[in-house]
């Protein structure tokens, strides 16, 4: 406001801004005590526990507080050739103390992340440590297992010595940094996460096609058939959806098996032998039948959605002045699906990148995707941070796709319901 | 060239749409070429049905349509070359208005330049130039109204159909669109078959008028003649105010007849009544009756005028006339003092040439 224009007073004199500004205060207090419970909700129950999993994913402090007097005698070792005896006696020092808290098998366990063979000569080294000597611990060390003599194990020590790092992420890239500091491949044999990755965006892409290609006609009879029988057809699509995903995933597994009801069929028509039942299950076909069938609802919604809207006259129309069914389809009622197709292919992209029971149940070998992998490391490795790690890059994927998306399609293009 | 005389013809259609109800009752219809034609009627009388079959997206259930002479029950909507303005207008949301007028032109495979050109006129007849890269939602009732129109027009096809274009409009707006449509129909002379339930949009834009009722058409004829003489008692109380009384024929000669009522007798025009006897209900438009009467009228009777309105160009007089409390009067306001005051008893006199002897239902 320029010095200038003269200040509106309310009659109370005062002015109005702040009049304005009190005035709305209240309000704004009120709205914020109705949305605060779950604010707290949320941010105690989601963003903190989110955000201390991802972090888990870069945070590598736990070496590092195990062993800080060997790191502080690393700083001056140019990992050249074996360290010195000052960093064997650190060393020596800091394990000691793990042993006495009994932690030593943690450190065991974490310096195996980086390097294999660790798990061995730490148990040796704390059987043997117990009848050590003061004094030359270089050479008390060494004599325990050749591989304590190995510069090699030295520098995947020190390797550890940071308290934040990205090695789970290129880990689960099928990379690593090698002893001279550069990122490299793991050999081919051993890259299992890439085939992860690529068949996990294959699968998610082919259900998406799946699942549109069969929505599409159901959501057209949904927002055209009358009344009686569209509402009929909108319970067949929902009542799959209010069951459980495990019963309709282990319905699959009763369907979907070698001596199951739709290799029976084949059979009973005289399609396939009966000696030569095709496998249906524990394979990609699986994942892509099962998967499909469950997504499905929610490509079907979000058409039926944007489709109820479209006014039949609009076909019409396109067909009186002259277009032939097709064109008047694909010319008028198909672009104004596009909102609709939209919103219903990010929405089954994201949840079928991200699947993980259906998969793991019907899946197989073939038919895993990475979160099945992400499953494996939270319950059975342990290794939380490697598992944070890779749910923190699949939902950076999937942002990217959605921002993807807001560039060739526009976000606000999208309708949900 | 000669204009063909039943250019569209209804041919014994029937219409059921559950196989229980007839919507359209053996309807007979001929559209002379170049025609103005409006169907009237109220709300499930049939006319839009009737529409419908004609543009191809609904099939008659019995009988035939024909189209320049041909068939065209079995012909596809997207073959037969009629242009259609829908109730909502229908425009293709997500095109522009050059590209909703260039769709029916693409699709018939118009060179560009020539296309250009249609959609120029096009849109200079509905005085819509300049808008042709805006979107449908940037344009206002009217205007999304006028470029159906123009959309509907733009391949020149025979015959364009309407379907209560102007429902969606206000008043004025309607007003004045009804003339647009009128001179676009003038000056190109398209036949059309326009439906509607505003009788005075069917009044002022039609060459001729078909009032449907009940799946039939009542009557076919030009505005003035329904106005004037509406053969049924259905189209005078549907097309236009009318004063009506209920009673029996009491003698019937020389094109006149006698008229009893509760406690009196009129003389009447016997359209739908023969003989002696009959029911019948008479039928008067207001401005047929006159206050005081100077000429010799065959009916003069007097009433006690029960409310006067005020209506600017005229006067709306409500008088009690031999038993019937709703008799309206209209007296223009040109008209010297005619002692017109609440609860005056007044004379009212009329010719029983317009007072109208029909059907008692």
């Amino acid at each position: 406001m320029s010095s200038e224009t003269k200040q509106i007073l309310t009659t109370d004199g005062i002015p109005l801004e702040v009049s304005l500004k009190k005035a709305e205060k209240k309000n704004k207090i009120k709205a914020f005590l109705l949305v605060a419970p779950l604010l707290f909700f949320l941010i105690i129950t989601y963003v903190f526990p989110i955000g201390d999993m991802l972090f888990r994913s870069v945070d590598d402090k736990m070496v590092t507080q195990m062993l800080p007097k060997t790191f502080k005698a690393m700083e001056n070792w140019d990992g050249q050739e074996l360290p010195d005896e000052e960093v064997f006696a650190a060393f020596h020092e800091d394990f000691i103390k793990l042993v006495e808290d009994k932690r030593e098998g943690k450190l065991s366990t974490q310096l195996n992340y980086t390097k294999n063979g660790f798990k061995s000569i730490i148990k040796k080294l704390r059987r043997k440590s117990k009848s050590f000597e003061e004094g030359n611990y270089k050479e008390q060390i060494m004599a325990v297992h050749k591989r304590w003599a190995d510069v090699e194990y030295w520098r995947a020590i020190q390797r550890r010595a940071p308290e934040f790092t990205g090695q789970k992420y290129l880990k689960g890239m099928d990379m690593y940094v090698n002893e001279e500091g550069k990122i490299v491949s793991v050999e081919e044999d051993r890259r299992i996460h890439r085939v992860l990755w690529l068949r996990t965006l294959e699968i998610a892409f082919f259900v998406t096609v799946f699942c549109f290609l069969m929505a599409y006609p159901i959501a057209h009879l949904l927002a055209t058939l009358p009344m009686k029988y569209s509402n009929l057809l909108m319970i067949c699509v929902l009542l799959p959806f209010w069951t459980s995903l495990l019963v309709r995933t282990a319905s699959w597994m009763i369907l979907l098996q070698q001596q199951g009801i739709v290799n029976d069929f084949f059979v009973g028509i005289g399609l396939v032998a009966d000696d030569n039942r095709p496998e249906m299950m524990y394979n990609k076909t699986g994942s892509y039948v099962a998967m499909t069938q469950i997504l499905l609802p929610f490509m079907v919604l979000p058409l039926y959605s944007v489709m109820k809207t479209i006014s039949p006259s609009l076909m019409r129309a396109g067909k009186s002045l002259g277009g032939t069914p097709f064109v008047a389809f694909w010319k008028v009622y198909f672009p104004l699906t596009i909102p609709g197709i939209g919103a219903g292919c990010l929405l089954v992209f994201i949840l079928a990148i991200g699947y993980y029971i259906t998969p793991a149940l019907v899946g197989g070998a073939s038919g895993t995707l990475i979160s099945n992998q992400i499953a494996f490391h939270m319950k059975s490795t342990l290794d939380w941070s490697f598992a944070s790690a890779m749910g923190l890059m699949l939902l950076s994927g999937v942002l990217v796709i959605y921002w993807l998306y807001n560039k060739i399609v526009g976000i606000d293009n999208i309708k949900l319901g | 060239m000669s204009k063909q005389k039943d250019f569209v013809k209804f041919e014994n259609v029937d219409k059921s749409y559950d196989g229980k109800v007839l919507v359209v009752k053996n309807l007979q219809l001929d559209i002379e070429e170049g025609e103005f034609v409006t169907m009237l009627g109220p709300s499930g009388s049939g006319k839009t049905t009737c529409l419908m079959m004609l543009a191809g997206f609904e099939t008659p259930t019995n009988g035939e349509i024909y189209l320049g002479g041909k068939a065209i029950s079995s012909i596809p909507p997207h073959k037969r070359g009629i242009g259609m303005v829908f109730q909502n207008y229908a425009l293709f949301p997500h095109m522009t208005v050059y590209e909703n007028l260039a769709f029916p032109l693409r699709v018939r495979k118009i060179p560009k330049d020539e296309a250009d050109k249609k959609i120029d006129k096009a849109l200079s007849m509905v005085s819509l130039q300049g808008f042709a890269s805006r979107m449908p939602g940037q344009l206002s009732g009217g205007q999304q109204q006028r470029v159906a129109v123009a959309r509907s027009l733009v391949f020149d096809p025979q015959l364009v159909l309407m379907d209560e274009p102007l429902g969606a409009l206000d008043k004025n707006l309607r007003e004045s669109m009804q003339y647009e449509i009128k001179h676009i129909h003038e000056s190109i002379g398209v036949t059309v078959v326009y439906v509607t339930h505003d009788q005075s949009e069917a009044l002022t834009m039609s060459n001729r008028i078909a009032v449907f009722n009940d799946g039939k058409v009542q009557q076919l004829s030009s505005p003035d003649e329904l106005y004037e003489k509406p053969v049924n008692s259905f189209v005078a109380e549907f097309i236009g105010e009318n004063n009506t009384f209920n009673g029996e024929v009491s003698d019937i000669s020389d094109g006149k007849c006698k008229v009893k009522l509760a406690n009196a007798e009129i003389m009447a025009n016997p359209i739908s009544v023969k003989s002696k006897g009959e029911k019948t209900k008479v039928s008067l438009r207001p401005e047929r009756a006159l206050i005081n009467p100077k000429d010799k009228m065959d009916n003069i009777h007097n009433g006690k005028i029960e409310e006067v309105i005020y209506h600017g160009d005229h006067t709306r007089v409500r008088i009690n006339l031999l038993g019937n409390p709703e008799f309206i009067l209209k007296v223009p306001n040109s008209s010297a003092n005619l002692d017109i005051k609440l609860g005056n008893e007044i004379k009212i006199g009329w010719n029983s040439e317009d007072a109208r002897a029909l059907d008692p239902k």
